[in-house]
């Protein structure tokens, strides 16, 4: 097993987080604690936890709306994701974003977005400015393989390689379109061909494996960093529960999901690991410990937390309301 | 008055970029043959040679991605300038610029600003049949979060972009193309201007022409031909499409007592139906009559000159409206 025991660590207690995270979230969305969309990534978790710790601070991130572990990952406090599925003022937007619109400005997180493949020319945006001032910076742009089906897609890839730009594309294939699987909508399902005919390097990985992740993850990273141009992987994963809790999962079977809960990417992880030696028993059950404890201190922030008076409802619309002097002659 | 210039409207606007570019390095400019070509409508001619390639960026045609990016470039520390080469194109982008630069402040708790500035051509006049032609402004205007500006004038022309890119917040300039050749005098000392407030551009007493962008120079003429008969017109520049400057509208109703909105866009759910509604919300008892409305007829804008002349505001249908009011 190719990693040292901190990573292990690091890759379990993350992998864990985002797990038993989601599972609450469950939880208390069936209480009415969460209202709205919910999206859960339970299934897919290697993905973002392989990908992550590849990325400076200085990366900028943009995801989907199934966006809550990459959040997690990416340094987002708990509490703050929380809070701001309790729609309080303490969640990181103060409650006017919710589950599928999380941001934080200061980890470089842009999101959040909810319109399918709506990043990615952002994304490209990001990669052009950072070329523009010279930086290394790169810009990860995680997105279903839905999104691969709108034409923002393919205009992405185009400009993005065109330009040459520092982006990394991250495709989380889960098969599913919502309900619509890859073959009911795609005339040619090999993602990394699309990617390949705009002269974009592609790869594809198991999703399911965090350290075959975290390695195509550097690998790319170092490509796009050292000015290559931009990088496209796919990630073959799957998700164990419906698409958000308003599905009924009735498009796939239940042996289908099953034979996929027996891939998971936590326990395959667990198992490698102990077998490897890496992880003790008793480190585990720290880890879960340590979850069940910050999932705890992040409910109960959120119960405590407020709700922002509606007075302030108009507030953040515009960064700058009109100026109360008329200025310069018109 | 020492030093002004002769200048049209296209050049007032090349101006305007120049400047922009010149004082700051962070913008640049990208949109569908904004740079070898010169601009679709020859606004950005020269400015390749001048600026280079990084700072001129030709696009493929993908309204969505180029608008998506400059978007994204906003929200990483540049100051891009969009061209989308007419109004009815930046439907394709509509998703980027609705749903990403208009909602990221507020769905973001205000941690994020978009100053992104994109320009388009609106209007009909030139004969170029329905997807060509349009005046889709008003749309915009109904969308909170999007700043909506609509030079007029050579100085707004000149001037409201580099206001615009002075803003935190998404920009949309509009520039109708009639107005591209329209030549006149202005300062040869660029003078800042606003990008909040209406204008008065010509004083009256009898009714308010309230109207904007393509549709000015026809008012300010029908204002004349209203003077000549003896009626006092006072002729209103929106400029800012949203958020409009209700007070001097209503200032201005307030002392006429009668105003005529002249539009190019359609009635039915549009900008002058808003006007409208603000004056009657806030103006209702200084009416002495009902206000009146000269706007794009309700079809797509057709071909033929006379069925194109006939389907957006003319002088004479604007004089008839006020004459109608004040008679």
């Amino acid at each position: 097993m190719n990693v040292g025991r901190e990573q292990a660590l690091a890759y379990l207690r993350q992998m864990t987080r985002i797990r038993r995270f989601e599972e609450k979230c469950a939880e208390v969305y069936s209480a009415g604690k969460i209202r709205g969309f919910l999206h859960l990534y339970i299934g897919e978790e290697a993905v973002a936890c392989g990908v992550m710790p590849e990325l400076s601070r200085e990366d900028a991130v943009l995801a989907t709306y199934r966006e809550h572990g990459h959040a997690l990952v990416r340094g987002m406090p708990a509490r703050s994701i929380m809070a701001e599925m309790y729609g309080k003022q303490e969640g990181c937007c103060r409650g006017h974003g919710g589950s599928m619109h999380l941001f934080d400005a200061s980890l470089r997180f842009f999101g959040g977005n909810a319109i399918v493949a709506g990043a990615l020319p952002m994304a490209v945006g990001f990669g052009l400015a950072d070329r523009m001032r010279r930086t290394t910076h790169i810009t990860a742009c995680f997105f279903g393989e839905g999104a691969v089906a709108e034409g923002e897609f393919h205009e992405s890839a185009n400009l993005a390689s065109l330009w040459k730009l520092p982006v990394l594309f991250l495709c989380e294939n889960n098969l599913y379109a919502m309900g619509t699987s890859i073959e009911r909508s795609e005339a040619d399902t090999d993602l990394c061909e699309k990617a390949r005919s705009y002269r974009i390097t592609a790869a594809s990985v198991d999703g399911m494996d965090v350290l075959a992740v975290g390695e195509a993850a550097r690998a790319a990273v170092a490509y796009v960093r050292a000015g290559n141009g931009p990088y496209f992987i796919e990630l073959k994963t799957y998700r164990f529960r419906a698409h958000s809790m308003f599905d009924p999962d009735l498009y796939r079977s239940k042996a289908e999901v099953e034979a996929w809960k027996h891939r998971c990417p936590i326990e395959a992880f667990k198992t490698r690991a102990q077998e490897a030696g890496l992880i003790a028993d008793a480190e585990i059950a720290a880890i879960e410990a340590d979850t069940a404890a910050e999932i705890q201190d992040a409910l109960a922030f959120a119960e405590a937390g407020t709700l922002e008076p509606a007075l302030n409802l108009t507030r953040d619309v515009y960064a700058r309301e009109r100026r109360v002097v008329k200025v310069g002659a018109s | 008055m020492s030093g002004t210039v002769r200048i049209n409207y296209r050049d007032a606007l090349r101006q305007g970029l120049r400047e922009a570019l010149l004082r700051d390095p962070r913008v640049f400019l990208m949109g569908e043959d904004v740079g070898r070509y010169g601009g679709s409508y020859a606004v950005s001619k020269g400015l390749l040679e001048e600026f280079g390639d990084e700072r001129i960026r030709d696009t493929p045609l993908s309204e969505s991605a180029f608008v998506g990016a400059g978007i994204g470039a906003a929200l990483n520390g540049m100051r891009p300038i969009v061209e989308v080469m007419t109004v009815n194109f930046s439907l394709l982008a509509l998703d980027q610029i609705m749903n990403n630069a208009a909602t990221l402040r507020h769905m973001s708790g205000g941690q994020l600003n978009v100053p992104v500035v994109i320009r388009m051509t609106t209007g009909a006049g030139r004969q170029l049949a329905a997807q060509h032609s349009h005046s889709l402004e008003g749309w915009y205007a109904h969308i909170p979060g999007l700043r909506i500006v609509a030079p007029a004038t050579l100085e707004d022309a000149r001037g409201m972009l580099f206001t615009a890119l002075q803003d935190p917040d998404p920009v949309l300039i509009f520039e109708h193309a009639l107005l591209l050749n329209v030549e006149g005098d202005i300062a040869a000392d660029p003078q800042p201007v606003d990008i909040d407030y209406a204008a008065v551009r010509r004083e009256g007493t009898d009714v308010s022409l309230i109207t904007y962008g393509g549709s000015l120079l026809k008012t300010m003429q029908a204002a004349a031909e209203l003077a000549e008969d003896g009626v006092s017109a006072e002729v209103i520049d929106l400029r800012t499409l949203r958020p409009l400057d209700d007070a001097t509208i209503v200032a201005s109703v307030a002392k006429t007592h009668r105003a005529v909105i002249v539009d190019e866009g359609w009635k039915s759910g549009g900008l002058s139906a808003e006007i409208m509604a603000r004056i009657l919300e806030q103006a209702f008892y200084e009416l002495d009559a009902p206000p009146a409305r000269v706007c794009g007829a309700e079809v797509p804008v057709p071909y033929a000159k006379h069925l194109e002349d006939a389907a957006i505001p003319q002088v004479a249908g604007i004089v008839a409206a006020a004459r109608n009011l004040v008679k």
